[in-house]
């Protein structure tokens, strides 16, 4: 059927310090076993009953300055690989600028990709080569998490907010998404796969399958001018967007409005006409800094917005 | 075997019975704090995520009744130590009214919850539509509040029944010898109920109303 | 050599029948407050849940020989894990070393009568009880499908199988620990005879002690977090959900608080018990004991302080998770002496291997087996890699199972004629030990494996290329379970037809060997006293180093 399956390919480049760290532990680990268990064995055959071992008292040294001798050593080396663990990640905290943005949403039991061209694909993930890629995630119902084991990267998925993981695949071929936090009955099925291409290949994909439509523009306009840092974050910071459309909106000053499109438009450009009730006028006037095909753009997405919780 | 003498049913393994108690009743109330303790820290993240949206719950808090509770306990509190003064000093006959005056302190207190959680629950308060605030984290502030005073109404009740023991026993004639120590021990866990009360006052009818 | 630490035990008499032979009705069972009865009590509780949470297993490893669903549906699958996990943690091993060799063995080991709270002590087991078959009842109504961690949003507003159940039931079970803790702190103060000062204590106790700790000041969080869910699974309050306010990862933070440490109520009683069993077969005082009290504090205070490596790739910040790191790495430094202090205390000793020292001996190796891969999961690279997969589950079988469950059948054997006053059978005991040994590595060390190379965990239907170590692990639980169920035997063969045992078969220090066995009711018939430490043991090989073992070194 196939070989002993050792070790996943190690296919980004953070793949190959985390096996040289796993490669170090080991070493290390055989070493204190050998250490543990061939004194054992030393010390069970030597002085098993009826051998004719010297048993006379212990040498002065082999007490407490032995003990704490070993307590120190051992903290030291605990803290040396601390260490390195540390300084093995520390590299991989803030993502790059310029870094390929892909928006990931995960759901009981599918993952949805979103590029910035648009184009979207399920259970599958096309990536380009050598390209620092972002992911950034959420959930639409319970937690899962984003593990592809070829990038020895994983990422637990949260409802209602957005997580980000990055890496840089470094190989190409094609390589297994899973998600490894327990989501229900379908969990062992919930998976993928990732294909990693040469950044032309991605190039002409992600043009071919770009979603050319007003909403996926606005789509793109939402992340880019830094709306979802506000309204995808706390609800308390800016209300929720989805369902907005046609619905009744309830304002400061114990008024109310009909959210039509001309509601919509004057949100983005006008924001403090009307600021909704138990919100700050925090947010920002876009006028000026979206342009006119961006505003109605952003007011096509916000009406195809729907909460996608399942009740 | 030598004429070893047979260790009777008292002398041997009986201790310290006061010492024994008390620890016992400490070491449980160190369990009591950390229960609480669970549900206090889960407050406190909750609201260090969402400051407002709790301040401003805290004002849909019922001032009146909370206020009112807070009396009614710390009053509570202050005759039974009175008791256990009386225990000490062998007045038999206040002790008794200053148990039954805590017990009836302590029914007080379930009675204004009882009416503090209708007026609650007629404000939509409780989980369901129409919950008058309008930030949806205030709701979690009020998840936090149900979850915390219930239980501790749970404990108030538990800790009556503990009180009204101590109470039936005072009113034998002839007390058993280790009453006093039950009478301190019970005492320690009504004052635990009591301190508990005083935090939840503090984080449920004071912090919104202090800003 | 006829010291009188072995051999002046006094022979039964007449007049003291055993606590065995004190009332033969099952009320006098039922209704006992005699700590050795108990302990007897909780001995039959978690054999039965410990087959319950085996079966589950049985059938687990079963299904994952073929990568396909064969005769589980996931849905089945997933309420199985969940089961093996719950019965396993809350209703075997918890409960397992503390309640069971604990309340037979605190009060002889320290010269008490019986604990300081008797009547409290037949309470916990009836809670026990009743918490079991509250989480019986979600297993027969239809079981729960949340993993033994019960993480939200999933357990409060997703799954539809019998979470509150479940929940009610590992609640109650709580308040029997907690019963069982307070119980131990009080005795381990009140209690002690004569002359057993702090320093004389067997380190088993010490083990109870910081067990007990542990259990009084962990196990209430996990109430409250099980409150929490209870409160948004039935009341529809919104704790843990992100619409109205509440957070997911809190319920994470609640329990991993409780549980980590809940993981050192799990393995501190086995660290107590393998001491013991070092020290007798070695006929050795244990090497460094005021160490040995000292880590066993220690690993009880810090692990206070760990519980955010369960989270590393939870969506925390990245500096909780440095120090969460950092302090896993420094809770590991004490159980590092531990694991010295016993191989050192073999040298020079006069070694002697019978069932229990073996036992013993296989802790002392699988749990650094299993401690070591803990380290690679508190490196932050490496657990971001292999959390939530096999290595995990892996390294805590190692512990667990290879470490706590054959601590328990050490102490199972060692203490064995001292409850029953009976010997069992040492060729079957040695092989079965062996045997579990095999069984074990053969089971788990193919898990360790298939983590790395990426196979996640409560995964019923997995990618092919695995399935090579799925069926190398089933063989391996085979041969464990055939392992497990032969004590079932020879131990139920001893109890009826095995011989009479002297009070004190392997010639063991501690007080518990200074009575008959089985021990009279009330343990004692002249109230001991103790001026000395608890492992007296060189001096059968050189009467000068007594001085030194006296002066409590
Ligand atoms: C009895 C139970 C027990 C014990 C004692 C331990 C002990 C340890 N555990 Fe384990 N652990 C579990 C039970 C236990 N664990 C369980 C049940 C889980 C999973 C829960 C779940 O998700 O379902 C888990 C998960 C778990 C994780 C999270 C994995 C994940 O989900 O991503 C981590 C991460 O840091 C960890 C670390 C440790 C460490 C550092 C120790 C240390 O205390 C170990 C210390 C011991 C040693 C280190 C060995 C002896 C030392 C020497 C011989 C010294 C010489 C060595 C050198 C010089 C290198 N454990
Ligand atoms: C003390 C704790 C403990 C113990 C003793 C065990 C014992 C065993 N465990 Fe356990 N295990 C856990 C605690 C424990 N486990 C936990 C906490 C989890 C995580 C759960 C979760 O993810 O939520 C887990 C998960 C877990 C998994 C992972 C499941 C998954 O993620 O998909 C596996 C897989 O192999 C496994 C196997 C075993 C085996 C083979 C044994 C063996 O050692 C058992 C051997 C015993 C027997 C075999 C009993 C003999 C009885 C019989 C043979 C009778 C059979 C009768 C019938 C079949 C009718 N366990
Ligand atoms: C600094 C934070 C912030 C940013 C950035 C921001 N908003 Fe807002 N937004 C708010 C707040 C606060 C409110 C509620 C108060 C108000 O009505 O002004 C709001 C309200 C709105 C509303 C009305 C919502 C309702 O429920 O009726 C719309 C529509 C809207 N924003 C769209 C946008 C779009 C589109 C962008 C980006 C182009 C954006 N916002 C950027 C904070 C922000
Ligand atoms: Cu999604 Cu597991
Ligand atoms: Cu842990």
């Amino acid at each position: 059927m196939n070989q002993l399956f050792l070790f996943p390919p190690a296919a980004s480049l953070e793949a190959k310090g985390v096996d040289q760290l796993y490669f170090v532990m080991l070493g290390l680990s055989f070493a204190i076993l050998a250490l543990v268990f061939g004194l054992i064995v030393v010390f069970a055959w030597r002085y098993r009953a009826g051998s004719g071992a010297r048993r006379s008292k212990l040498p002065g040294f082999y007490a407490h300055e032995m003990e704490i001798g070993w307590t120190l050593a051992t903290l030291l080396v605990f803290l040396g690989i601390y260490g390195w663990s540390v300084e093995a990640r520390q590299v991989h905290w803030a993502p790059p600028h310029g870094a390929l943005n892909v928006r990931v949403v995960a759901k009981q039991w599918m993952w949805k990709f979103e590029h910035p061209s648009g184009a979207r694909e399920i259970d599958a993930l096309h990536l380009p080569l050598g390209v620092p890629v972002r992911l950034d995630m959420t959930s639409q119902d319970v937690i899962h998490s984003f593990y592809v084991p070829a990038f020895r990267e994983k990422q637990d998925v949260l409802p209602d907010r957005i997580v980000t993981l990055w890496f840089t695949p470094s190989r190409l071929g094609q390589y297994a998404i899973r998600c490894a936090e327990y989501c229900g009955t379908n969990h062992s099925l919930m998976g993928g796969e990732v294909y990693v291409v040469t950044p032309a290949e991605y190039a002409r994909w992600a043009d071919r399958n770009a979603d050319r439509s007003l909403p996926a523009a606005g789509a793109r306009s939402f992340a880019a001018l830094g709306c979802a840092g506000c309204h995808e974050a706390r609800a308390d910071l800016a209300p929720r967007l989805a369902d907005l459309y046609g619905s009744k909106v309830a304002l400061e000053g114990n008024r109310s409005v009909l959210a039509d499109d001309a509601y919509l438009e004057r949100s983005i450009l006008d924001p403090r006409a009307d600021i909704v009730k138990g919100y700050l006028p925090i947010m920002p006037s876009y006028r000026g800094v979206a342009t006119p095909e961006e505003v109605s753009a952003l007011v096509a997405y916000l009406k195809t917005m729907k909460s996608g919780r399942t009740p | 075997m030598s004429g070893a003498t047979l260790i009777t049913e008292r002398s041997w393994g009986e201790g310290d019975q006061e010492f024994r108690a008390s620890l016992g009743m400490w070491v449980f109330l160190a369990t009591e704090i950390l229960f609480f303790g669970g549900l206090f820290l889960a407050y406190a993240e909750l609201r260090s995520q969402n400051v407002e949206a709790f301040d401003e719950a805290g004002k849909h808090a019922n001032f009146f009744f909370g206020t009112l509770n807070t009396i009614l306990l710390i009053t509570s509190s202050f005759m039974m130590t009175i008791a256990l003064v009386c225990s000490d000093k062998g007045d038999r006959s206040l002790l008794r009214a200053m148990l039954l005056v805590t017990l009836a302190l302590g029914v007080g207190f379930l009675l204004c919850k009882g009416l503090e959680y209708r007026s609650d629950l007629q404000e939509h308060l409780g989980p369901g539509r129409n919950f008058p605030v309008r930030l949806p984290a205030a709701q979690a502030f009020f998840a936090m509040y149900w979850a915390m005073t219930g239980l501790h109404a749970v404990h108030l009740t538990v800790g009556l029944g503990v009180v009204g023991r101590v109470w039936l026993i005072a009113r034998r004639p002839v007390w058993p010898e280790n009453f006093h120590r039950t009478l301190h021990v019970s005492a320690l866990y009504w004052h635990l109920i009591d301190v508990i009360w005083m935090m939840l006052y503090s984080i449920f009818y004071l912090v919104g109303r202090a800003t | 050599m006829t010291d009188a630490t072995f051999d002046a035990v006094p022979e039964r008499s007449s007049s003291a029948p055993s606590y065995l032979e004190d009332g033969h009705t099952v009320a006098s069972w039922l209704f006992t407050t005699d700590h050795k009865r108990i302990a007897i009590l909780y001995a039959a509780g978690i054999t039965f849940f410990f087959f319950i949470g085996g079966a589950a297993a049985t059938l687990m490893r079963l299904e994952l020989v073929t990568p396909y669903a064969n005769f589980l549906s996931p849905d089945e699958y997933n309420r199985l894990f969940t089961l093996h996990g719950v019965i396993m943690v809350w209703f075997f091993l918890i409960p397992s070393i503390p309640a069971v060799m604990g309340n037979f063995l605190l009060p002889l080991m320290i010269g008490a009568r019986d604990v300081a709270f008797p009547r409290l002590n037949l309470v916990s087991w009836y809670v026990y009880i009743f918490g079991g078959i509250v989480t019986l009842y979600s297993l027969v109504a239809g079981g729960v499908d949340t993993g033994w961690t019960f993480y939200t949003p999933f357990s409060t507003m997703f799954s539809n199988s019998h979470v509150l159940a479940a929940a009610a039931g590992i609640f109650i079970a709580g308040f029997s620990t907690i019963a069982t803790g307070v119980n131990f702190i009080t005795t381990v103060h009140t209690e002690r005879t004569e002359g057993m000062t702090w320093f004389r204590l067997p380190l088993f106790v010490w083990a109870m002690y910081a067990t007990s700790i542990v259990m009084v000041l962990a196990t209430p969080v996990l109430a409250a977090s099980l409150l929490m869910i209870v409160c948004e699974r039935l009341f529809h309050l919104p704790i843990f959900n992100p619409d109205t306010g509440g957070d997911p990862l809190l319920f994470q933070h609640l329990f991993w608080f409780y549980s980590h440490p809940a993981v050192y109520i799990m393995i501190l009683p086995a660290m107590g018990v393998v001491s013991e069993i070092i020290a007798c077969f070695a006929r050795r005082q244990i090497f460094g004991y005021r160490f040995m009290v000292y880590a066993m504090i220690a690993i009880a205070g810090i692990g206070f302080f760990v519980w955010g490596h369960h989270m590393f790739v939870a969506g925390s910040s990245n500096y909780a998770n440095l120090v969460f790191s950092l302090l896993s790495f420094i809770v590991a430094v004490p159980s590092a002496i531990k694991v010295f202090n016993w191989t050192a205390s073999l040298y020079r000793g006069r070694i002697t291997f019978e069932a229990p020292m073996l036992y013993a001996l296989g802790f002392v190796g699988l749990f650094t087996v299993g401690g070591l891969t803990g380290l690679f999961l508190a490196m932050i690279p490496i657990d971001v890699h292999v959390t939530d997969t096999y290595f995990v589950i892996a390294h805590f079988h190692y512990i667990m199972v290879g470490g706590s469950v054959s601590a328990f059948f050490g102490g199972l054997h060692y203490w064995w004629p001292k409850v029953t006053g009976r010997l069992y059978h040492e060729g079957f005991a040695r092989f079965a030990a062996i045997l579990m040994f095999f069984g074990f590595n053969f089971t788990f060390f193919p898990q360790f494996i298939m983590g790395y190379a990426g196979m996640p965990r409560r995964y019923e239907v997995y990618p092919p290329v695995f399935q090579i170590y799925h069926v190398m692990s089933s063989a391996g639980a085979s041969v464990l379970a055939v392992a497990y169920l032969m004590p079932l035997f020879y131990l139920g063969w001893s109890l009826l037809h095995g011989e009479r045992s002297p009070p004190n078969p392997w010639r063991a220090t501690g007080l518990e060997w200074q009575t008959s066995s089985p021990p009279p009711k009330q343990n004692f018939l002249v109230p001991p006293r103790v001026a000395h430490g608890p492992y007296r043991y060189h001096a059968e090989q050189d009467p000068s180093d007594l001085a030194e073992i006296d002066s409590g070194r």
